[in-house]
């Protein structure tokens, strides 16, 4: 993790949005798979990935690494998207998501695919098992600086799980762990307040004796400061509160729960036709939301 | 009939020893403890009844406490054990393996961590704590489970040598635990080998009828109690234990179908899905065989103390004999 000059965060933009294209290219291969999610968190996996996490995709195995753990599986478009341009597979094996003898599995297995840290799917364990990372680093070295990342829905955190770990993580103090929660607000059935409300999450998270900050999920330079300053946190586990727009960089997608599991191709008709979603989205990425005229991109 | 040399010679004594197989565990993790720093162990509030306090004493830095949280339990260990611990999570089986089902599929057996489930206070004979704590339906849900090895251990000496085991293992493991004495079968020259089978008793002589016996966990006692009452009856009693129900001895099993009229199963189980399922399974397709199997009838249990608690559900001796001498018709 360096300081990071306007240019090289302007960089990363453009690699997230590279990023964004993948994600949609795989899913309309896919034909199924969630879309709202990985759009939506694009630039904190590409920040992670290409500057805070301490990794290197030639030697996934790495005992000294930092861990990213993802608990919200079904967003992996997004993390299989970025290990690829990260350099850990090729990037044309992006479009076999979800098919029969992909390695890239509708959900991420750890095992078929490498700089995978765990498997997951069914919500709420991960921060469980970041918290167990966290916790097995310290006991080898109280003073770790190796990291664990659990990168987390909000719509999961009604799973009670969820707070069974915080309760652990909050009582053993586990410093190296940082969550990071994307607080998109909307789920499979609706927007998170309706369907079973969250808030006020930082007073939650604070009453289970985390260092809480919110940040806008959006802007690098402010994620990448939250994230420096959780690591500084030395007695207390973090959490980044990430608000995010669902679909973020399709306008046609952003902020519409119909999205949060459905691929282009198979969204809501109420503005573009099923067949042209896929096209229409990589145009609109494509033209950085049609800043640049399509002849120019 | 013939009784394997290695077993407790008190085996048909009043005066035979015994100890929970919870006790077994207890000086198990101890020493395992003490032969690899790798071992951490984590309890859900059950520190002195499972018998982990043993090495938490021991090993404060590697035991973690995690309160009244299975699920938590179940993928924090998925977590220490994917930076390289060997954890063992200890709970009453009802709870560990019956409430934390899902995060041991997926985080554990699914995601290839090398895990320890310890569940404790098994069977009906937890007894006057009632149904809700008397996990008969354990050895189904982790046996149905792929990449996981389980294991009911017939006294507190093979529960050690089990412990001990798992621990040099690489891979998620069950080990079912009881809470309350059961006699001490094996000597510490009873050998526990993965998948192995023992043929602790064999039939001998000539008799009209033979019955094959396949227990688990802590029913070999009544098993070979009942065989000797059967051998009166002129029914010759071989029983093979099968201390790992997953994997099966599959080799042993065809070679007791083969030598004898009928194949009993008896475990404190329910009927369906555990050690008899994985037998009929087994013999329905290698070679159709009778198999009668002696558990928990589905139904629930309820609390009592151990032996009415058998003998109503049909576990103990007397049952044992009445069921197989009907089958022969003596």
């Amino acid at each position: 993790m360096n300081y990071l000059s306007d240019d090289e965060i302007a960089r990363l933009e453009h690699k997230a949005n590279e990023i964004r294209q993948s994600i949609v290219e795989m899913l309309v291969a896919a034909g199924s798979g969630h879309t709202a999610g990985p759009l939506g968190m694009a630039d904190i996996f590409t920040l992670l990935y290409f500057d805070v996490l301490k990794h290197d995709p030639k030697n996934p195995d790495w005992p000294e690494r930092d861990r990213l753990v993802l608990s919200n599986g079904h967003i992996c478009p997004v993390l299989y998207a970025t290990l690829a341009h990260r350099g850990y597979f090729p990037i044309e094996e992006l479009l076999t998501l979800r098919k029969f003898g992909s390695r890239l599995q509708g959900h991420p297995h750890r095992t078929a695919l490498p700089g995978l840290e765990t498997t997951s799917g069914p919500l709420g364990s991960g921060l469980s098992q970041a918290a167990g990372m966290a916790l097995g680093l310290r006991m080898d070295n109280p003073y770790t600086s190796q990291y664990v990342y659990c990168l987390m829905s909000d719509g999961e955190l009604q799973e009670g799980q969820t707070w069974e770990a915080a309760m652990l993580a909050g009582k053993e103090r586990l410093h190296n762990l940082i969550a990071i929660i994307d607080r998109n607000a909307i789920q499979i059935d609706g927007y998170t307040e309706d369907v079973m409300p969250l808030e006020p999450l930082r007073e939650k998270f604070e009453s289970f004796n985390f260092d809480v900050q919110e940040v806008d999920g959006h802007n690098i330079r402010m994620v990448l400061d939250a994230i420096g300053k959780a690591q500084a946190v030395y007695s207390q586990p973090s959490v980044i509160i990430a608000h995010t727009i669902p679909g973020k960089g399709v306008d046609i997608f952003e902020r519409d729960f119909h999205w949060h599991g459905n691929p282009p191709g198979k969204g809501p008709e109420n503005i573009i036709k099923k067949g042209d979603q896929g096209k229409e989205a990589l145009k609109k990425l494509r033209s950085l939301s049609g800043s640049i005229k399509p002849a120019e991109c | 009939m013939k009784i394997a040399s290695h077993l407790n010679p008190k085996l048909f004594d009043e005066s035979i020893e015994s100890a929970p197989t919870r006790d077994g565990f207890g000086d198990g993790l101890k020493e395992a403890g003490e032969k690899d720093p790798r071992v951490v162990a984590l309890s859900a509030d059950l520190v002195e009844s499972t018998r982990v306090n043993l090495f938490a004493e021991e090993f404060p830095d590697r035991f973690i406490e995690v309160g009244v949280a299975e699920q938590n339990m179940a993928s924090v260990a998925s977590g220490l054990a994917a930076v390289g611990k060997i954890p063992f999570i200890t709970s009453y089986a009802m709870f560990s393996p019956g409430r934390n089902w899902e995060q041991i599929r997926t985080t554990i057996a699914y995601n290839e961590r090398n895990v320890k489930i310890i569940g404790a206070h098994s069977g009906v004979s937890v007894g006057p704590d009632g149904a809700t704590h008397q996990a008969i339906e354990d050895i189904a849900l982790m046996r149905v489970m792929p990449n996981i090895v389980v294991i009911a251990p017939v006294d507190a000496m093979e529960a050690k040598k089990a412990t001990l085991w798992a621990a040099s293992y690489d891979g998620p493991v069950y080990i079912r635990l009881g809470r309350e004495k059961v006699p001490t079968i094996t000597t510490v020259g009873t050998l526990f080998e993965l998948g192995k089978g023992g043929l602790w008793i064999e039939k001998e002589g000539d008799l009209p009828h033979t019955v094959g016996i396949i227990t688990t966990g802590s029913m070999f006692h009544n098993a070979a109690k009942a065989a000797v009452d059967l051998e009166k009856k002129g029914i010759g009693v071989s029983i093979l234990h099968l201390s790992t129900i997953k994997p099966l001895d599959k080799e042993a099993i065809l070679k007791l179908s083969e030598g004898h009229d009928l194949i009993v199963t008896i475990e404190e189980h329910q009927r369906y899905g555990g050690l008899g399922g994985a037998v009929a399974e087994f013999l329905s397709e290698e070679r159709p065989t009778k198999v009668i199997r002696i558990g928990v009838d589905d139904q629930f249990g309820q609390s009592g103390e151990t032996e009415e608690l058998f003998k109503h559900y049909g576990l103990d001796k007397d049952s044992i004999v009445k069921k197989i001498s009907e089958a022969f018709s003596v």
